[in-house]
Formats: structure tokens, C-alpha cells, sequence
């Protein structure tokens, strides 16, 4: 029973040499015995844009935020499996720590209304009372701006507040902000589905950019947007992680129904 | 062209005459229930701004031999009520200091542990606060403060009976106002591995700062004019009192004072004229913040 449900597995879920972060037989309930995903196994490979699609309600933001160990927010959550950062349990290693390496964009842009774009992308330091010099803030602001594209359009309007920007670059502005703590990952979560397609296109592109020095996990409800820009997907169906492969590989040829009939629109 | 309205126009008139008479009607109640503070303003304007001079916010109450005396040759009764604005300014003061630490934290702890049994004790008892009269608050701090505390009456005794008169209004809208705060700029720091104590007070608080410095000011609004549980705790002193184990004065006991004796009825009217523009400048300020500190999400 237990060796035909690995077989079964095995080569559906793509097998990654020597990855960053490994996901291992990880189930997480809100409480209770109902799990709301059930026995994920994956690595996730450095420098890759990995995408998790699948319905609404099949534990795509549950995943990732087991990640950052931001499900813990709701008292009641438990979990069995684990997952490692480089090796290292990352639920031995302080959850705020980790969150210094594991950086998070949601769905709707967030920036501190009370902050100014300035203080938006520092926030990390800010909030944290890390003290900083001047110029080491600048420099940070500067770079960070210009890893999302947003220097040029802000850089005469630094200390006016987040908030004014449009919606897409507010976006910007919340990755920006995430990046600014150098992280070693990024997660995504629906990061465009409040966006106009072109504010879209824009993070696009920026995402691919970015993989370059990041290793960015993206959780999209957009087919499109994961055959454009990742390179491994996921494809999770009630809480389970049905299909894991080459983004390419699986669009053209799915191996288990349930990822066909998803990229085929039969739901979703 | 020739477009045939489906509303005739005898229909349509009418239509509009009803609006018409709605409005009128709506307005002409809305100034039948302002009469009552129209009325009152200018009772209070008329009977009391002879006694409004420098002197009635410098010099402390007269006696009632400098008011008969007064009253003799005609003259405006001399003295003012420093003695009250002193004491109301540090009673009032001093029950903010109590409350608003208090009922922030309180309130912080309402909206972010919305559910459980505690937290449905806290705000049941918060409730029970705000529906108790302030008579009574008065008694629990003469029993708690003026009688073991100060061993006599005092502005202390005072301000603890009006800390907890206005405790519920701090609490009510910190909690509701975290509330509105949409959970996402909580996740947004805590995802920046900002711990979750200085979440609430760098990010939460700040953001949250129009409606919850409102709520203060309302608050102290409140409080400002209570004489009931003043007369149970800190009495009234003839004299401008900087001690706070000492009794003092406070704008609403003058008046109460005023009223008891029929040679300085006069004087009621610009004291309490003073302590309604306070009230109305309180409410304005309250107003005024809501709109310059409101927090665009
Ligand atoms: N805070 C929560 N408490 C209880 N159940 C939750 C909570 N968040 C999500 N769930 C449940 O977990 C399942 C997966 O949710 P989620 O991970 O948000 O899905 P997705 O992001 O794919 O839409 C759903 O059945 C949802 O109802
Ligand atoms: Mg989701």
C-alpha cells in the first residue's frame, strides 16, 4: 500500500537536486483534524520562479504561508511533515527570523498608510528599530526602487505617502519593500489578481528579472500567467499536491487527469 | 422629436411636490430639536457675557460679602473662577492619565482577541461601566480613594471617579477602530519579521490614531462637565489647589455652588457659559483630527 502510493507520486512530482527549500510530507489543519493540505512533498530549486495553481480553496495560500510560517497567525493551526530552509528546519529557526529571509507580497497591495514611500520600502528596519545610517538607508531605498522598476517614477516623490501611487505600483512599492531585507525567497500570493492587465504585464516582467537573485514561489489563479513566467508549477486539487513539474512539460503533457482537466478549463 | 414620457406630467408634478414638501418637512424638524441648544446658548450669552472679563479667568470665585457689597453699589459681581478652570484642568487631567493607558490597552486587547471567554467578560464589564451613574462612580471613589487614600477629600479621589466614567468610550473605539484596520497591514509587518508587540504599536496604532484620539477627546469631552461624582470626592476649594491629596474646585462645582447661594446666581451663567465653549472647542478639536489624521488604506 505505502510503496504503490510512492510510485504513484513519483513521477508525477518532479524530483529537484539539491534545493533551497524542501517541503517534506507537510499536512497543516486550522484546527481540528481537517487538514487543509495533506502530505506536500517538494523542493523548490534556487533562482526558479515556481508557480502553485490550482482551484480557489485547494490550500494554495495555506502552502505558501507554512512557508513563512504565517499560517501560525490563527491560534488553533497545527501541522505534521516538515519543511527546511538550506537545510535547517525552518520551524526550529525563530519565525521572525525567518520571516527575514523568507520576504511575502499578497494579494492586494498593502503599504503603510501612515508611511511614506521612503519609510514604506525601510519599513523592515524601521519597525524593527535597526538603526541605520543616512546614506545606508538611501542606498537601500535607491537599490530597492530600482530592482522593481519604481525608482525612476518615485524618486522626486520619496516622502510623499505609499498610498497615492496607482494600484500596480503600489504592488511595486510592497516588493520593494520585501526585497529590501535581501531574502533568499520570495512568496507571491495572487500578487497581480487586483491589477489591470497592463500594471499585470509589468510585474511580469519583474519577476523574471528578479529570479536572478531570488528564488521566487508564486501563487497564481491565472494559467497564462504561470505558462509565461515560471519555470516549475504545481498543480494542488483539495489539499493535495496532485502534479509538480516543468512549467513546459506540464502544459503540454499533463500526466494526471485532474492537472488536464484543470489546464483544459474543465474547472477552475 | 417627439418622446412620449411615460410619467405624464400632472404625475410628475406632483412627484416633485412631494419631494418638495418632504424636504421642508425634514428641515423644519431638524430645527425644531435644535431650538433646545439655540435656546440655551443664548440664555447663557446674554445672562453671562457682562461677567466674562479677563479677570473671571485670573481671579477665583468672590464670597458672598464681595457679592452683596457688589450688589449694593450696582457694580458687576468681582472675581471669576480660576479656581475652577485650575481645578478641572488637573482633575480632568489626571483621569485622562489613568484612562487613556488604560483604555488603550484594553481595547488593543478587545479587537485582537476578538474571541473567548475573557475577552467576552472584559467587554461585558466595559458595558457595565458605561451604564453606570456616575453618582455612584462617585461613592466608589470616595470609598476607594477619599476615605483610605487621601484620609479626606481630594482632586485625586476626583479624577479616579472620572477615569473610569470615561474608560468605556477609550476602550469602545480603540477596539473599534483596530478593527477597521484591515488584517492585511497586520500580515504586511509581521511578513517583515516585525514582532507582533511592536506590529500593534508602530503599525496598528498609528494607523488607527484619527478615530482612536477621537474617542479620547470625546472621552475627556464627556467628563468634563460632571458635578455629581465631584461633589462625593473632591468638594470644592475657595482657593486655586496645585495639591492633588487636597480638595478642589472644579468648573461644574461652581456652578452647583453659584446656584446654592441666591447672591452669586449671577455668576452662574458665565461659568457655565465657559464650560460649554470648552466642551464645544473639545468636540470641534475631536472633529478637526478626524478629518486631518484619517488614514487613506
Ligand atoms: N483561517 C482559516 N481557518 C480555517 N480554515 C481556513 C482558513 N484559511 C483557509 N482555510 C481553509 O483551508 C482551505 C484552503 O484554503 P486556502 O489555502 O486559502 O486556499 P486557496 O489559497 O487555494 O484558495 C479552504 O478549505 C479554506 O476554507
Ligand atoms: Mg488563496
Amino acid at each position: 500500500m505505502e510503496s504503490t502510493v510512492l510510485n504513484k507520486t513519483d513521477d508525477r512530482i518532479i524530483q529537484i537536486e539539491s534545493p533551497i527549500l524542501n517541503i517534506d510530507n507537510l499536512s497543516v489543519s486550522y484546527g481540528g483534524d481537517k487538514y487543509s493540505i495533506m502530505n506536500v512533498s517538494a523542493g523548490i530549486q534556487k533562482n526558479k520562479i515556481t508557480a502553485i495553481m490550482g482551484p480557489s480553496g485547494c490550500g494554495k495560500s495555506t502552502l505558501l504561508r507554512a512557508i513563512n510560517r504565517m499560517h501560525e497567525l490563527y491560534p488553533e493551526t497545527h501541522h505534521k511533515g516538515g519543511i527546511t530552509l538550506g537545510g535547517e528546519d525552518i520551524y526550529k529557526i525563530n519565525p521572525i527570523e525567518l520571516r527575514r529571509k523568507i520576504g511575502m507580497v499578497f494579494q492586494r497591495p498593502n503599504p503603510f498608510p501612515t508611511m511614506s514611500i521612503y519609510d514604506n520600502v525601510i519599513a523592515a528596519y524601521k519597525l524593527n528599530g535597526i538603526k541605520l545610517k543616512r546614506s545606508e538607508k538611501d542606498e537601500i531605498v535607491e537599490r530597492s526602487l530600482q530592482e522593481v522598476g519604481l525608482w525612476d517614477e518615485t524618486k522626486d516623490a520619496l516622502h510623499k505617502r505609499g498610498t497615492f501611487l496607482s494600484g500596480g505600483q503600489q504592488q511595486r512599492l510592497c516588493i520593494a519593500r520585501a526585497l529590501a531585507y535581501k531574502p533568499e525567497i520570495i512568496l507571491l500570493d495572487e500578487p497581480t489578481s487586483a491589477l489591470d492587465p497592463i500594471a499585470t504585464a509589468k510585474i511580469e516582467d519583474l519577476l523574471v528579472k528578479l529570479k536572478k537573485n531570488y528564488t521566487i514561489i508564486l501563487v497564481t489563479h491565472n494559467m497564462g500567467q504561470a505558462a509565461r513566467i515560471s519555470d516549475h508549477s504545481m498543480f494542488m486539487y483539495i489539499g493535495e499536491l496532485v502534479e509538480y513539474g516543468k512549467t513546459k512539460k506540464m502544459f503540454t503533457t499533463p500526466k494526471d487527469e485532474r492537472t488536464e482537466a484543470y489546464l483544459t478549463g474543465k474547472f477552475g | 422629436m417627439n418622446i412620449t414620457n411615460p410619467i405624464s406630467s400632472q404625475k410628475l408634478k406632483w412627484r416633485i411636490f412631494n419631494d418638495k414638501l418632504f424636504s421642508i418637512v425634514m428641515i423644519t424638524f431638524a430645527f425644531i430639536s435644535a431650538i433646545p441648544l439655540l435656546s440655551i446658548l443664548y440664555q447663557l450669552v446674554k445672562k453671562g457675557y457682562k461677567q466674562i472679563r479677563l479677570s473671571f479667568f485670573t481671579e477665583v470665585a468672590p464670597d458672598t460679602m464681595e457679592a452683596i457689597m457688589a450688589k449694593a453699589n450696582h457694580e458687576i459681581i468681582p472675581g471669576g473662577i480660576a479656581n475652577g478652570i485650575v481645578g478641572t484642568i488637573i482633575i480632568v487631567g489626571m483621569a485622562s492619565l489613568i484612562a487613556i493607558p488604560l483604555g488603550l490597552i484594553t481595547g488593543i486587547y478587545l479587537s485582537e482577541a476578538s474571541k473567548g471567554k475573557m475577552t467576552n467578560m472584559v467587554r461585558f464589564v466595559v458595558d457595565m461601566l458605561q451604564g453606570i451613574p456616575s453618582i455612584v462612580l462617585g461613592v466608589i471613589a470616595y470609598i476607594w480613594i477619599v476615605k483610605p487614600v487621601t484620609s479626606g477629600f481630594s482632586a485625586l479621589a476626583g479624577s479616579v471617579a472620572l477615569s473610569i466614567m470615561m474608560l468605556p468610550s477609550i476602550v469602545r473605539s480603540t477596539e473599534e477602530t483596530l478593527k477597521m484596520i484591515p488584517s492585511t497591514l497586520k500580515e504586511a509587518a509581521l511578513s517583515l519579521g516585525v514582532p507582533y508587540y511592536k506590529t500593534v504599536l508602530k503599525v496598528l496604532l498609528p494607523t488607527g490614531m484619527s478615530g482612536i484620539s477621537t474617542g479620547i477627546i470625546l472621552g475627556i469631552s464627556r467628563i468634563a462637565g460632571e458635578t455629581a461624582p465631584l461633589m462625593l470626592t473632591a468638594l470644592g476649594s475657595s482657593a486655586i489647589n496645585l495639591d492633588i491629596t487636597q480638595p478642589s474646585s472644579a468648573i461644574p462645582l461652581l456652578v452647583w455652588e453659584f446656584y446654592n447661594d441666591p447672591n452669586l446666581i449671577d455668576l452662574i451663567w458665565g461659568a457655565s457659559l465657559v464650560l460649554l465653549l470648552i466642551i464645544f472647542l473639545l468636540n470641534l478639536l475631536a472633529k478637526a483630527i478626524s478629518k486631518k489624521w484619517k488614514v487613506q488604506y
